[in-house]
């Protein structure tokens, strides 16, 4: 190893993992978490996310390879020995406790005096402005109230790590939003580490220092939020954060940062060299929505070609229009709602362009 | 706008009200044909039967109907003071008892006054056959010398006495046999010696069965119960086969079937024999007294408890014990502070039902309970069909059912019915 892996917090160390002894699950997977860090796994299900959330809180073993916490190798720690708080996404707040005694269960296991207990336990449910809860039953809560007190429970006990398994998986979308933010705002308030998993993207770049797109079982990229919506690294991750088009062609010409790939349809699309195998082999080109122009002047940009709008979905603040372009129909351009632009119609013929650098060349699938 | 507070009305004016209760009307009635069968049977076969058993667990109206006359005169003696009834009460006896000798009544009169005290059904047929052949117009001595002479017992102060006790519409009697008491000549209530006294140690015997065999079937329900909700489907379906298997054969069979193995050359005894466990001579006697009964009824009684624990053991998260576990708890504290209490609607549910059923059990201690393993219910149904003292037996039956009412509102108060989960 080059780099210094001891300031790290968390550390997977070539972690598989197998439940059938056929399949993995989790392959060949290295990531190091820092102290204080907020990071997500972000995937769709099946991805092997939530195994490695299992693996770290030591549900589940690791077939091969070493997680160490602090620089302490934990693969034989037992889960209760390893310190890490948990949320999860039934919430699993104990039905028979009241809120006070959930918190406060925690604290007991680790035979802290009845005083102190109170205090804590008074200190958290502050945190989460359920302060007057503590008395009632978790059935008694609604379901925003009920994922804000088992938050407040993973973090009662000061865990060095808290890990979060789609915490939000079960609330509406206004709940789930404000709690995204009420999260985050906590994780910045305490400077805890977070582990967050969700397959739900905008909460991943919401609130994620960094982001790791899981994908069959392999992180397909680990990057900031801003960085993966505008560098992704490959099809998968590109397709997988935010509105992509995509369109798949063979690379006809190879420069040191830049290509040119040819669509079926015969178009020449100049594009940001990244991912590709090599001249004359197949590519898929990534342009976000908004990054395209309508009507653009000559020269203005490299990549100009005529298109037909086929249909306009109004959304309000833009017009999602889905046009034919280099022989692609499922190309979707986000025109915004100003005026002198949205004067379009279906079967309409516009020319629409967009830059070099914009359009990533990515590899095939 | 109307106001709040004033009633609201339909289009056409009619009250909501009324007009939702029109509305209404078709459903219940609909509902109440669906359950009209149902109920009308349980009427007939189920609540009718136990009110008749109550009545008839206080019901004495046979000396009423028997000695009519008799009764009435008896009121008006006193045997408190120590004298014997008047010569018009014996008069009335004769010819009470010369109508029901030659209906062939007064035998019946003598079997049911013999509960009291024995010797009254051998008085009673003897005195008949004698009243039988009695002609008044050529006695020459009095009634009562008459009486006395057919049996000294006539003479005596208690005889009169207990039929004075018995004379009235309800008798309190067999409830007090029932409880190994009895009342002395005086009427005061007392305790039988502790030779005779046999229906206490049953009840206590029936209790302390029952509460053995429901602990029993929790300790060895609880864990298959939790392998059955805790196991992947494919596996925990084999396993519930296994455990309904039981309910597809017969009770009989079951019964049968420890017997085959718990007796004196049963199977397990010759296996531990063939092992040299044991000698010959010292085979152990698992059968025909109380070990044979908690052996069969647990076994037959088990499916009964691991059902409702599973129900209620599914529906536990499994992140709850994570939870704990994250938290820093060890697996067992996880289990008695997190899992365990959750499981208790189950254990209740099951506790209950096992504790009831073996409660009134019959076929299997009748089977393998010999002496010391029989309980109330093998008693009852001795006095239904044996003994023909249907009066005991309904008594019996009524002390049980309140036993198990009492149960069940002590668990009520306790965990609350609520809380339980059959299925």
């Amino acid at each position: 190893m080059t780099e210094n892996n001891s300031d790290y917090l968390v550390r997977f160390e070539n972690v598989q993992k197998s439940y059938d002894g056929e399949l993995l699950v989790v392959k060949d997977l290295n990531l190091n978490m820092a102290k204080g860090e907020f990071l997500t796994m972000l995937g769709p299900s099946g991805s092997g996310k939530t195994t490695c959330l299992m693996m770290l809180a030591g549900f589940e073993p690791a077939t091969h390879g070493e997680i160490y916490l602090d620089n302490v190798p934990i693969n034989r720690v037992p889960p209760h020995k390893r310190g890490i708080g948990m949320v999860f996404q039934s919430y699993a707040l104990f039905p028979h406790m009241t809120i006070g005694e959930n918190l406060a269960f925690p604290l007991e296991v680790r035979k802290m005096g009845k005083s102190e207990r109170d205090k804590k336990v008074k200190i958290a449910l502050d945190m989460v402005q359920l302060g007057a809860f503590a008395d009632r039953r978790p059935s008694q809560l609604s379901g925003g109230q009920q994922q804000r007190v088992a938050v407040a429970r993973s973090l009662v006990f000061d865990p060095d790590v808290v890990l979060m398994d789609e915490p939000l998986g079960a609330l509406d979308k206004n709940l789930r939003e404000q709690m995204q933010y009420e999260i985050k705002h906590i994780h910045e308030r305490l400077g805890v580490t977070v582990l967050y998993v969700t397959h739900d993207q905008s909460e991943a770049l919401t609130m994620s220092d960094r982001v790791a797109v899981f994908d069959a079982g392999i992180i397909q990229q680990l990057a900031p939020p801003d960085v993966l919506y505008e560098k992704p690294e490959n099809a998968f991750v590109a397709d997988f954060i935010g509105d992509n088009n995509c369109l798949i062609g063979i690379v006809t010409e190879e420069s040191e940062n830049s290509c040119v790939v040819q669509t079926p349809d015969g178009s020449n699309i100049k594009a940001n060299k990244v991912n590709i195998a090599g001249k004359g082999q197949k590519s898929t080109l990534s342009i976000r929505p908004e990054r395209v122009i309508i009507n653009p002047e000559v020269g203005q940009v490299p990549n100009i070609f005529k298109a037909k709008a086929l249909e306009l979905i109004y959304l309000g603040d833009h017009i999602r229009t889905r046009m034919q372009v280099c022989g692609n129909d499922e190309f979707y351009v986000k025109i915004p709602n100003t005026s002198h632009i949205a004067d379009l119609n279906e079967g309409d013929e516009v020319s629409i362009g967009w830059n070099e650098y914009d359009c990533r060349a990515l590899d095939a699938p | 706008m109307a106001s709040n507070t004033e009633a609201l009305k339909t289009a056409d004016g009619i009250s909501l009200k009324v007009s939702l209760q029109r509305s209404l009307r078709r459903k219940k009635r609909n509902a109440l044909l669906l359950v009209a069968p149902l109920f009308l049977f349980i009427l007939v076969t189920f609540l009718f039967p136990i009110f008749d058993m109550l009545i008839r667990g206080v019901d004495n109206k046979i000396t009423q109907e028997i000695l009519p006359t008799t009764v009435v005169a008896l009121a008006k003696w006193d045997p408190a003071s120590g004298q014997l009834p008047d010569e018009d009460i014996f008069k009335a006896f004769t010819v009470d008892g010369q109508v029901a000798a030659k209906a062939k009544t007064i035998s019946r009169l003598g079997k049911r006054l013999n509960y009291e005290k024995s010797g009254f059904s051998s008085l009673f047929r003897k005195t008949g056959r004698q009243l039988k052949k009695f002609d008044p117009e050529k006695m020459t001595t009095s009634y009562k010398e008459n009486l006395i002479s057919i049996d000294k017992k006539w003479g005596k102060v208690e005889t009169g006495s207990l039929i004075h006790r018995e004379s009235g519409r309800y008798t309190k009697s067999y409830y007090l046999t029932a409880f190994d008491l009895t009342q002395n000549s005086e009427g005061n209530i007392e305790w039988k010696d502790a030779d005779s006294s046999i229906y206490i140690d049953l009840f206590k015997r029936t209790l302390w069965l029952s509460c053995l065999i429901t602990f029993l079937t929790i300790l060895f329900g609880y864990p298959i119960a939790y392998l059955l909700a805790t196991l992947k489907a494919k596996t925990s379906n084999l396993l519930m086969i296994l455990v309904l298997l039981p309910f597809w054969t017969s009770l009989l069979v079951r019964t049968s079937a420890w017997i085959a193995l718990l007796q004196k050359e049963g199977v397990i005894n010759d296996t531990l024999v063939a092992i040299g466990i044991i000698g010959d001579e010292s085979r152990l006697s698992m059968i025909h007294n109380s070990t044979g009964t908690l052996i069969a009824m647990t076994h037959i009684l088990l499916p009964f408890m691991i059902l409702p624990l599973f129900s209620v053991m599914k529906t536990i998260n499994p992140s709850y014990v994570r939870a704990a576990r994250s938290m820093g708890a060890t697996g067992f504290t996880a289990f008695r502070r997190v899992y365990f209490p959750n499981t208790i609607a189950g254990i209740g549910a099951g506790g209950i039902l096992v504790f009831i059923l073996s409660i009134g059990f019959y076929i299997t201690p009748a089977l393998v309970g010999g002496v010391d393993g029989t309980m109330i219910s093998n008693f009852i149904a001795y006095h239904i069909s044996t003994s023909l003292n249907w009066g005991l037996a309904a008594a019996l039956g009524a002390i049980l059912l309140s036993l198990v009412l009492v149960l069940y509102i002590l668990y009520d108060k306790l965990v609350g019915i609520d809380n339980m989960k059959l299925g």
